[in-house]
């Protein structure tokens, strides 16, 4: 009978630790916004990710404000106010990540005028006609003088 | 035609002193894991939490202002909390600012032992049992030292023990300089 009743409040014990996000909608939003934020103690693992005590905090703290009914953008900028734009894997776009953002594009018009400008001087000396009739014009000239005086 | 080549030789070059630049400022003790904190010229959050020694107390975010003082987080699992623990206790004993501490995610017994076999240089210290109150400031690496001045803005934080030198090159200048500023006012 005693055990029985153990048995049952630790049941209960459980139900109640599974019950923390009863909403599906919110287990969702809580894993997405897992995903987007980065364990600021681990080698680039976000807080979904990790074991690090540190995460591990983070993560009672979403589910702390969802369960409160805070929106996404509270939560996320609730961590940002704390931790700085380095919590966020997906950084916002400002002066400071300008280069971040921008850079690999910067790169690939970098690289397409590069090799626009070597296509373009390979093609340059066929495309120069002129000049090419005059070369055969004079190779001729010298081979009909050469034949002449031997 | 010449400018061709010096081109790449000056990216080269410029890479080779970024890369150096940064080198030569780790070599001389710069943490480059350490994230600059946007709460630098904040409040400090809002808190009531009870005292470590005394729980049936209730120390709250109101008690930093009027003072500058130092807030330093803390545990007694945090191994290097123990490099900069004599600092503390010295800090405590030669001048008169004030260091609160803020006891980060731990057993009670194991941090009042620590204070009684290492010395206690808290004015008092935040019992923090379930870590939220340093997620509040920010703290992602114990030990961390904040300075908050006379109106409760945190004005400096420091990730990871305190050395001498920081004491006496960065936290001793900017407590002494914000300590005149509010005299004038």
């Amino acid at each position: 009978m005693k055990l029985s009743a153990v048995f049952l409040l630790l049941l209960l014990g459980i139900a109640q630790a599974v019950a923390e996000l009863s909403d599906p909608r919110d287990e969702r939003r809580f894993n997405e916004l897992a995903k987007t934020l980065r364990c600021m103690v681990c080698q680039n693992q976000s807080i979904a990710d990790s074991d690090a005590e540190l995460a591990r905090d983070f993560r009672e703290q979403v589910q702390k404000k969802i369960n409160e009914g805070q929106s996404d953008t509270e939560i996320i900028s609730y961590m940002v106010e704390r931790y700085g734009d380095y919590i966020l894997y997906r950084p916002p776009f400002n002066m400071v990540t300008a280069i971040l953002w921008l850079g690999p594009f910067i790169l690939v018009i970098v690289g397409f005028l590069m090799i626009l400008r070597i296509v373009r001087r390979q093609e340059q000396p066929q495309a120069d006609t002129e000049q090419q009739a005059r070369l055969r014009q004079l190779l001729e000239k010298s081979a009909d003088s050469g034949n002449e005086s031997g | 035609m010449r400018v061709r080549y010096l081109l790449p030789i000056a990216v080269f070059l410029l890479m080779v002193a970024v890369f150096g630049l940064v080198l030569y400022q780790v070599s001389q003790g710069r943490n480059i894991k350490e994230v600059p904190s946007p709460l630098i010229g904040k409040a400090v959050p809002q808190f009531e939490l009870p005292l470590l020694l005394a729980p049936q107390r209730i120390f709250s975010s109101e008690q930093l202002k009027g003072r500058v003082s130092l807030v330093n987080v803390w545990a007694s699992w945090c191994v290097s909390c123990r490099y900069e623990h004599d600092l503390l206790v010295r800090m405590s004993r030669d001048t008169d600012i004030p260091i609160i501490g803020i006891n980060y995610k731990d057993e009670r017994v194991d941090a009042l032992k620590w204070l009684r076999d290492m010395g206690d240089p808290y004015e008092a210290s935040i019992f923090d049992y379930d870590g939220h109150l340093a997620i509040d400031w920010g703290v992602y690496g114990t030990p961390e030292t904040f300075v908050v001045d006379q109106r409760g803005v945190i004005r400096y934080k420091h990730t990871g023990p305190i050395t001498m030198e920081k004491l006496r090159d960065e936290i001793m200048p900017l407590v002494n300089k914000l300590r005149k500023a509010g005299d004038t006012v």
